[in-house]
């Protein structure tokens, strides 16, 4: 089987114009809707308290957030989680120091008045300065990611190709971060790694496109660099396609089977994987591109290559 | 003739083979175990200590299925967990108290695996349920209980030197001390570096007044914090060592939190007051003059004597006046005096100096330390529950005052492992750094079921439909990337069980993560092979060219994938830890497999054929 018999000739990069608006009202979107909406953020950044728990039967919300109200919590979120049966209760953080143990049991205790059947499937408490820090490890993470990854592609090839790469792979995070503020599902701890997962996803992509940028421009020596690119993603097109295909057939099969547990996950690298492909493409090239990248950037580089290997 | 080195093959095949056999226990699944560990911290060594017991459970129709000893620990295995259950009250009845027990999983695999060494990757607590606490250590409480200490001393040095002073202030970091009469500021600070010579001493005089400020070096705060810190992990893992629950650990996390996990435990609040016990230390002065068992046998201690226990149960008649208690204890170790197992102390300088006096007067006396825990217990009075302290002291050493010493010595005529013993129990007993919960998880047994099977269940059916695509698209070479991922996936295992990780739902994702990564690199191979035969290439140059050309796209991509695996690694904690280890190896497999192993297997499928007419690709 074969999708591309023979090369395509796309002009990819005639379109980046258009490219950058699309990608500049995606970014500009995720900062209102996060502005807007915020992210529905799990406990794990919050502080706060998580009672996740399974009723014999179907569950009644209402009956079980008037108990949890009786028992001394009115500011108590319940939802379903999963299936009809589960629940999902949701406290705000505890006061400094107060017993956590005595809140999950009177919160236990309550549930048992709804139905004595109902089974705590788990408990989660987590201090608010516990959150604090995750936000700032999360942050400092990303950047150094980004900055490590831009200074491996700058050295690997040029720094024009670095700053494309790296506003490509900006880019990506940004929708999918978009995406769970419009849909409000839960963004928790593994949807933050799912993010930056998708951070050394996008810079793999990058450079695949770039590593035949390199490969080309010392055989195109008559072709403008546009042309040069152009070439490049066409060639890798294939490529790209078919690896998106079996990465996505991996990560629908987490999303869909995975239970409740990854669905965040597997949605995060879904979105991700889109993001990826479509920046990879349009925004990392055309930005190396319309930094002046040209023959001479990379020839220098193969020349100084040839000279090093030349070395005793 | 396009033959891959021979010696590549090789050591490709003998890879795959040793992570074949590295993963194997991981294939065999677990049943339920009963654990037992000897109360009195003592070990289970050789075979014939298995004996008792398994006569003891056989007797009653009660056949384990496996009996082995883990790190001194005694473990039956079970077909089922109604054995389990009767095993423990079996072996309870038959000796009430003596071991601690806990029912836990063990590995159906055999025993020839064991024997090697070999074992399955452990469960991590979001698949096996359990319970997962983070303590929080108040290091700056700790470096301000050593700033009260040394406020406190110098006082005292003050004093006992008759200098007059206006005040002794403790600050955020440090001391200050005004004195009345500046002509006196340097007797004033020799007798303030007496107290700790380790201390940065300041002087400033204005008119009318004269100061001396001590601070703590940046180096002597650390070594505070990390003192606290280590204490708390001392106090914490021998309390979770007596809770005697498998796999539990005790580690730290970051600069000053302390993580707990304890696998299959369910009762959140009994293990929380548990481990929330609080102890200190007494040096006390064994009474000599009435006889211990005596006393125990009437049940009158003299004036001025009280009657303990040590740690076997005999009785000990002890001085009511308290010479060193554990607040004063600075450092503990242990070490060895001329060859000699010894546990050395270390005192403040009021200890010190109390410790001075009473060996003086007591040369050749008998001194004993007592170890006092205390723990709330909620009890049931009139139908209310009420916390009630809980005091238990225990003897834990008696040696003779061999020496006139003061803020350092040794305590010797121990065995090595009861110094060791002692100095984790005399460290456990210093003043406590003040520890509070900061993060708690309870994960029910049926949660981790689940989250087992749906994660099983995704990997299966998502790895599935990818074998089908990539046969589907790439017919026999796809075969090779589906055998190559396998590969992959048996090489990853191996090397997590070998790492002795612990596998957690994040991680099944993370496998599943270079599952659908790692076709690429084959991907990447492939479709070069293909366009070098559509510019007209010979099937043995294609693929020669096809693997040349596409290892530096595949290098370059890997590499940036890792850096952003390694920082995850390096800022993550706990899921996203756990999540990092596996990506990062995933891509190291990954390479390895798809660069090495699929040049292998290519030549040796098509590498010896003369000559091809068509690539299968």
């Amino acid at each position: 089987m074969e999708f591309f018999k023979s090369v395509p000739h796309i002009r990819f990069m005639a379109q980046r114009q258009l490219c950058y608006i699309i990608s500049a009202v995606l970014i500009v979107g995720s900062v209102v809707a996060l502005a807007v909406h915020g992210l529905n953020l799990a406990v794990d950044f919050t502080g706060g308290v998580v009672i996740e728990a399974a009723y014999p039967g179907s569950a009644d919300l209402d009956l079980t957030r008037a108990a949890l109200r009786s028992a001394g919590y009115p500011d108590v979120a319940v939802q379903n989680f999963g299936t009809s049966k589960d629940i999902l209760v949701r406290l705000p953080p505890l006061a400094d120091k107060e017993p956590a143990t005595a809140v999950t049991q009177k919160i236990e205790t309550a549930l048992r008045t709804v139905d004595p059947g109902v089974q705590i499937r788990r408990t989660e408490v987590v201090g608010p300065q516990v959150g604090k820090e995750l936000v700032v490890k999360g942050f400092t993470a990303m950047a150094v990611t980004v900055l490590l990854i831009l200074i491996y592609v700058a050295f690997r090839f040029r720094w024009k190709f670095g700053v494309g790469a790296v506003l490509a792979t900006l880019h990506d995070p940004f929708v999918v971060v978009g995406v769970f503020a419009v849909s409000g599902m839960t963004f928790d701890l593994s949807v933050l790694a799912a993010v930056l997962a998708v951070l050394g996803y996008s810079i793999n992509e990058t450079v695949v496109v770039f590593d035949r940028v390199r490969e080309l421009f010392p055989v195109m020596r008559k072709s403008s660099a546009l042309e040069v690119f152009d070439r490049a993603i066409n060639e890798t097109l294939s490529r790209t396609v078919i690896t998106k295909v079996a990465t996505l057939i991996v990560v629908i099969g987490l999303y869909a089977f995975g239970g409740e547990a990854l669905r965040g996950f597997g949605l995060a690298l879904i979105v991700g994987i889109l993001a990826v492909t479509y920046s990879s493409m349009y925004i990392a090239s055309g930005v190396a591109l319309d930094l002046g990248s040209s023959h001479r950037d990379l020839m220098i580089q193969e020349e100084r290559k040839a000279a090093a290997d030349e070395l005793p | 003739m396009n033959r891959y080195p021979l010696w590549k093959s090789l050591l490709f095949a003998v890879v795959m083979l040793l992570s074949l056999v590295l993963a194997l226990p991981n294939l065999f699944g677990e049943a339920p175990a009963l654990q037992l560990s000897r109360k009195d911290g003592g070990l289970f060594v050789g075979a014939e200590a298995v004996q008792p017991f398994k006569d003891l459970l056989e007797a009653q129709q009660v056949i384990p299925d496996a009996a082995f000893i883990q790190e001194g620990r005694l473990l039956f295995r079970f077909v089922d967990v109604p054995s389990q259950l009767k095993a423990r009250d079996l072996i309870e009845s038959a000796s009430p108290g003596a071991y601690a027990m806990a029912t836990t999983f063990a590995s159906r695999a055999p025993d020839w695996l064991r024997r090697v060494g070999l074992k399955p990757m452990s469960l991590g607590l979001d698949l096996r349920g359990g319970i997962y606490l983070v303590y929080q250590v108040d290091t700056d409480g700790a470096v301000k209980q050593t700033l009260q200490r040394l406020e406190r001393d110098y006082r005292t040095a003050l004093r006992e030197k008759r200098i007059q002073y206006d005040a002794v202030e403790g600050t955020t970091s440090g001391v200050t001390v005004t004195l009345k009469d500046a002509a006196r500021l340097d007797d004033a600070k020799a007798a303030l570096a007496n107290v700790d010579s380790n201390v940065t001493l300041t002087t400033s005089v204005d008119p009318g007044n004269a100061y001396i400020r001590a601070s703590l070096s940046e180096v002597q705060v650390r070594q505070r914090a990390d003192f606290a810190i280590q204490q708390n992990i001392t106090a914490l893992s021998n309390r979770v060592n007596a809770l005697g629950v498998s796999e539990a650990s005790v580690q730290r996390q970051g600069a000053n939190r302390i993580a707990v996990q304890l696998p299959g435990v369910q009762d959140a609040s009994e293990v929380i007051r548990l481990l929330g016990k609080t102890a200190t230390l007494e040096f006390r002065l064994v009474d000599q003059g009435t006889s211990a068992v005596e006393v125990q046998q009437t049940g009158h201690a003299p004036l001025g004597t009280k009657l303990y226990k040590d740690r076997s149960g005999r009785p000990v008649l002890l001085k009511r006046d308290v010479i060193v208690t554990g607040e004063q204890l600075t450092d503990a170790s242990s070490s060895f005096q001329q060859g000699e197992p010894a546990v050395s102390v270390r005192l403040d300088a009021r200890g010190g100096d109390e410790m001075l006096r009473t060996t003086r007067e007591n040369l050749g006396k008998p001194m004993a330390v007592v170890f006092i825990e205390r723990e709330r217990q909620l009890r049931d009075q009139d139908g209310q529950k009420v916390a009630v302290d809980v005091t238990h002291e225990d003897v834990i050493s008696v040696a003779t005052i061999n020496g006139v010493f003061s803020n350092q010595f040794q305590i010797t005529g121990l065995l090595a492992r009861e110094g060791q013993e002692l100095a984790k129990l005399l460290r456990a007993g210093a003043l406590a750094a003040p520890v509070y919960i900061v993060e708690q998880r309870l994960i029910g047994p049926s949660l981790g079921q689940d989250n087992i099977d749906r994660g099983v269940r995704a990997l299966i059916i998502g790895s599935a439909a990818l074998f089908v695509f990539m046969a589907l698209y790439y017919s026999a070479f796809g075969l090779v990337a589906n055998l190559i991922l396998i590969c992959n996936v048996v090489l990853l295992t191996a090397c997590l069980s070998l790492f002795g990780a612990a596998l957690t739902l994040p991680g099944i994702a993370g496998i599943m993560l270079t599952v659908g990564m790692a076709v690429d690199a084959n991907i990447l191979i492939y479709e070069r092979i293909r366009e070098e035969l559509r510019n007209g290439n010979t099937p043995h140059a294609a693929i020669r060219a096809g693997f040349e050309k596409a290892f530096s796209a595949i290098a370059d991509a890997n590499v940036t994938t890792l850096i952003a695996g390694i920082v995850l690694f390096l800022f993550g904690t706990g899921p996203i830890k756990g999540f990092a280890v596996v990506l990062s190896l995933g891509i190291m497999t990954t390479l390895f497999t798809a660069l090495m192993g699929s040049r292998a297997v290519i030549g040796l499928i098509w590498g010896g054929r003369a000559s091809i007419q068509r690539l299968p690709v």
